[in-house]
């Protein structure tokens, strides 16, 4: 088991290596001289010049021949690897802060969003999907469907202004702004909720289904197990795997509705900092967002797989 | 029965035998032609403007009748520059229509070929290809958007090539469409790599290569056709997501600016909502809404019509 792990994690390396240069080709080579965009429109060119001078943006990209062959690698991309290996993401343009403080200042904020967020979800949507598939082909079933299709169809954007305006501005039920207590937690949550779980119903319904119509649930009926302990011992268990796989690909998903959530109700979150950034111009932040995005997500994939062995004991591991 | 006497029917025949006996597919289907002669009278505004190089009509600021709540004058009010909403909200039918052709001018190419490539080669292409969106599926896909659209941003900003293709697309549309487009390729690809593996040493292929039929001919002439409606499954489910993307990517200031799309009013709307005009955001809101519900009914009934196999649990139970 313990071999298993160390080799998933050792196949990660290849992807985190294409990743990193994903970033790079996009922010440094594509999108040119990043001093461009940090200056701002009405830059002049000494400023643009210092900036570019400063960050290292002129030397080459990928390998050094000026003063071969020593210094090889006082590149680009060398010298970022080389940086982010040390945990240094470089510094905003606006506060002259660390990125890397930035970026534990935003952890705690955005954990405290999305844990509970992640968890209410799978729970709700689970719950949900299992009583619809409990009284499938019924009124309760197709309400249910429904209503989720209509929940998809509705932008996150005005869940969170129509429940912002009404809910917390009009009726004063909710904070409107700040993170100072839990009760700031608590309507990000439920919009949050409303507006993710209505994809997550509609697939876990058709995975439940799926199994529902499996030999080993007609051989439980058979022998006399009640339809309820079926659905819970039994079609539950099975329906895990897809389950889990539905739970990574829905990490992005999270981490958007946590960018509008923060920014809309100022938690000072990953999310918020990184809608700040854009406007600023603020690369280093955006760039190290992207990267740690991505880092969480290959982890949370890696995970996955470790998981799918405790859910089902048949897949072996290789 | 006779069908088995007569000519076999296609298989877009019998789908489009089932779609017409499937009541909410076909209430769907007249939403969605609604829809789409929204789009071209509103494209006919937008040219004949162009052409005649005049400002039309929606973009012209009315100041003496600004932030007038819907009246029979107004079906949807005005907004701060006594612009009529619903000529707007028609212009961002237009968008959200060029949206989804553009991105798939992109998304549909570099898929299907891509797909086509690794499945049916398999081996080292298919090495090479799998680890190409295995990369760019780890980077969330709102992050990559993000960032792709922010750089794109900028490029288009200095360079003169990007400056000649906006005289024709908007430049924030372009940006726009460029991030979903290199994004979205990935889960065609996959699918249709699946797809390639399975019909690859299927006895068609083998007849058609035993006749001396080259490699690009058994991919393109003799394979494609057959997977095809893949294609248009997978278009007509990633076209409400990419309507909804856009919302976000207004809001985060990458979106498209000069021109009214759905995401651009929300947005615009956002300040005034603390007003009481909530006239600006439910137009544009229901708009959106009324297509994506469209949408996503209809590429789930066009889903199961097309692809039995991936026939959801709805249809089976029923």
């Amino acid at each position: 088991m313990i071999a298993y792990i160390i080799r998933r994690l050792i196949s990660v390396i290849p992807i985190t290596l294409g990743v990193l240069m994903l970033t790079f080709l996009l922010f440094r080579v594509i999108g040119g001289n990043p001093a461009y965009r940090i200056a701002g429109k009405n830059a002049t060119p000494a400023k643009i010049a210092q900036i570019t001078r400063d960050r290292g943006y002129d030397k080459p990209y990928f390998v050094n021949f000026q003063n071969f062959p020593r210094q090889v690698f006082d590149a680009q991309f060398p010298r970022m690897i080389g940086k982010l290996v040390r945990g240094d993401f470089g510094e905003s343009i606006t506060t002259k802060e660390k990125v890397r403080n930035i970026l534990i200042e935003g952890a705690w904020p955005s954990i405290c969003l999305t844990m509970p967020l992640f968890f209410l979800n799978l729970m709700i949507a689970v719950a949900l999907a299992l009583v619809a598939a409990y009284y499938r082909n019924t009124w309760v079933d197709r309400s249910l469907v429904v209503l989720s299709t209509v929940g998809m169809s509705v932008s996150s954007l005005v869940y969170i202004m129509v429940a912002q305006f009404w809910l917390a501005g009009e009726w004063r039920l909710f904070p409107v702004w700040g993170f100072e207590g839990p009760q700031y937690l608590a309507l990000p949550l439920l919009i949050g909720v409303v507006a993710g779980v209505g994809g997550s119903v509609r697939f876990y319904r058709t995975v439940v289904l799926d199994e529902m119509f499996q030999d080993y649930v007609r051989t439980a009926r058979a022998k006399g197990v009640s339809p309820q302990r079926i659905l819970f011992s039994h079609v539950l268990r099975n329906a895990l795997i897809p389950i889990l796989t539905n739970v990574i690909i829905a990490l992005p998903f999270l981490y958007t509705g946590s960018l509008l959530l923060e920014s809309f109700f100022g938690i000072p979150g990953l999310g918020r900092q990184l809608v700040m950034a854009i406007p600023n111009g603020d690369e280093d932040v955006i760039y190290a967002e992207t990267f740690l995005g991505s880092m969480l997500f290959v982890v949370a994939n890696t995970l996955t797989d470790i998981a799918y062995t405790w859910a089902d004991p048949r897949i072996r591991l290789k | 029965m006779s069908a088995a006497a007569s000519k076999p029917e296609s298989l877009w025949a019998i789908a489009w035998h089932q779609l017409r006996r499937n009541r909410l597919a076909m209430i769907c289907l007249g939403i969605l032609t609604a829809y789409i002669i929204i789009w071209f009278y509103a494209e006919g505004v937008f040219w004949r403007g162009r052409i005649l190089d005049k400002t039309p009509t929606y973009k012209v600021a009315h100041y003496e009748i600004r932030n007038l709540p819907p009246s029979a004058h107004h079906w949807l009010g005005t907004n701060y520059a006594g612009k009529d909403n619903l000529l707007l909200v028609a212009q961002g039918t237009r968008i959200a229509f060029e949206i989804g052709l553009l991105t798939s001018f992109i998304v549909i190419p570099l898929g299907f070929v891509l797909g086509a490539l690794a499945g049916y080669f398999g081996r080292k292409t298919d090495t090479v290809i799998t680890y190409l969106f295995s990369v760019i599926g780890s980077v969330p896909d709102i992050l990559l958007i993000i960032g792709i659209a922010y750089v794109i941003h900028g490029v288009v900003d200095r360079s003169t090539a990007m400056q000649a293709l906006t005289r024709y697309v908007d430049s924030g549309l372009l940006s726009v469409c460029i991030a979903m487009g290199f994004t979205g390729w990935v889960g065609l690809c996959r699918l249709i790599r699946g797809e390639y593996i399975k019909h690859r040493d299927r006895q068609y292929v083998l007849a058609a290569r035993a006749l001396g039929v080259g490699h690009l001919g058994i991919m393109f002439r003799h394979i494609a056709p057959n997977v095809l409606h893949i294609v248009i499954i997978n278009f007509s489910l990633r076209f409400p997501g990419l309507i909804l993307t856009e919302v976000v990517l207004s809001f985060l200031g990458v979106g498209i600016a000069n021109e009214p799309s759905w995401g651009a009013i929300i947005n615009d709307a956002k300040q005034r909502l603390w007003l009481g005009n909530w006239w600006e955001l439910a137009g544009a809101t229901a708009a959106m809404f009324f297509l994506v519900l469209a949408l996503n009914l209809f590429g789930d009934a066009l889903r199961d019509a097309l692809d039995p196999k991936l026939r959801t649990a709805d249809t089976k139970s029923a």
